[in-house]
């Protein structure tokens, strides 16, 4: 048997196969974003000059709400079986720990995000440069959202039912991210700002949630214990 | 080995659980806290285990060497710390990578077939019986040798075949100069010293 000795690798191994298997969120959140895009048109109307102007910031919110769906069970899983307590008693820091879940879910969430986005994208009429600066900048942007999220979840360990304080808690937090996200997918197609302008300051966004966020999360699980 | 808890005052939500309450238990010695339901037992091997700040008091494990408290021993509470989608061995992988830098003596293998899930090992965790499961936790106690074990009512949904062998292995822990904390109603079933919390409270 291929025991895996390394812990980070045992963690990521045994997330990636709880996301994937029934019951995990892996595959839901781009469901729901497909439903979400597809049914606008049916709100705003067929008019394909509107959609292809809305679109980058429909796309966006999208899986905005993609990414917080699920979030809520990062830590809630191993708070209710008891895996938390343990996770607490090993010698992998819990920092590592939970930079490892929100790897997971951003590999099982954020990037099929990214992957359909393209596809998603032509069913609002976007054009080919829009195409392109939506997908970038979902790349770019969805780790920021996932790393914000795993603090919003680590304060609700514990809740119960912590999904909707969570969005509550976490969706102000991501409108940075949601602006130069945005900004970023539209500049792409024209217009006064320079594509690289926003998109650097969503990457830094996405680089800055990835040194702090780990840290502000395990705070908030050990404060959680007691 | 030693464990040492002094003056220890213990609060939960603002509520005074117990206060000042001290004992020690050397190596290869085994200590069953009893009390009432809601006397603070589990709360104490939390508090133990490092899960539960104490209001005041001490707990140390001596000799003191570099390795945190927690990392030196096994917790193993009312859940089972098990996940339903995985299958035993995958679970017990886990745990067993997570808990031991340096891997047990024995295998997974080996662990399964003595507490009898060699036929299951298979199965996801969510198919198996509250019995079952509860042998897996137990299980998880030799996947990485630590010194200082916490059971809160270790006997609970085991059969008396189980029972048995949870006393083997906890007797084999106590030959080896490990330590025992176990809540219980019970009775061990093994010499232990008592400790009754809550009569004063």
């Amino acid at each position: 048997m291929s025991a895996a000795r390394s812990p980070l690798r045992a963690l990521f191994q045994r997330e990636w196969r709880i996301g994937r298997r029934v019951g995990g969120t892996g595959s839901m959140g781009v469901v729901f974003f497909l439903i979400l895009v597809s049914i606008i048109p049916f709100a705003v109307g067929p008019d394909l000059v509107l959609l292809a102007r809305i679109g980058p910031a429909l796309l966006w919110i999208a899986a905005l709400l993609a990414t917080l769906l699920g979030l809520d069970r990062l830590f809630q899983g191993d708070d209710d079986d008891g895996s938390l307590d343990l996770l607490l008693m090993s010698e992998t820091p819990l920092e590592a720990v939970v930079f490892v879940k929100c790897l997971v879910h951003w590999l099982l969430t954020g990037v099929p995000l990214v992957v359909a986005a393209p596809v998603f994208s032509v069913m609002l009429g976007l054009e080919p440069k829009a195409i392109f600066g939506v997908t970038i900048s979902l790349l770019a942007g969805t780790p920021a959202l996932t790393l914000i999220g795993a603090i919003g979840a680590a304060l609700t360990v514990g809740f119960g039912r912590g999904g909707l304080l969570l969005a509550i808690l976490i969706l102000p937090l991501c409108v940075p991210v949601l602006i130069f996200g945005v900004s970023a997918a539209q500049a792409a197609s024209g217009g006064t700002v320079p594509f690289m302008t926003p998109f650097v300051i969503l990457s830094a966004l996405s680089l800055a949630a990835l040194a702090l966020a780990p840290f502000a999360a395990a705070l908030a699980l050990r404060q959680a214990r007691i | 080995m030693r464990l040492a808890a002094t003056d220890l005052t213990l609060e939960r939500g603002g509520r005074l659980i117990f206060s000042h309450l001290s004992f020690s238990l050397e190596g290869g010695e085994a200590l069953a806290v009893t009390g009432a339901n809601g006397a603070g037992k589990s709360s104490l091997l939390r508090a133990l285990a490092g899960l539960l700040t104490p209001a005041s008091g001490r707990i140390e494990l001596l000799p003191k060497t570099d390795t945190p408290r927690p990392e030196a021993i096994h917790y193993l509470g009312h859940t089972d710390a098990l996940k339903g989608v995985l299958t035993l061995t995958e679970n017990l992988a886990f745990w067993s990578a997570m808990l031991a830098i340096k891997p047990g003596i024995k295998t997974i293998d080996e662990i399964l077939r003595r507490f009898g899930l060699q036929t299951v090992k298979d199965l996801p965790a969510a198919y198996l019986s509250a019995g079952q499961r509860r042998r897996a936790a137990l299980a998880r106690l030799l996947l990485a040798p630590r010194p200082l074990w916490l059971l809160d009512e270790p006997l609970t949904a085991l059969d008396l075949a189980s029972q048995a062998l949870l006393k083997d292995v906890m007797r084999e822990h106590l030959g080896g100069g490990g330590l025992i904390v176990a809540a219980t109603h019970a009775g061990l079933g093994l010499p232990a010293h008592e400790l009754k919390i809550g009569a004063a409270a």
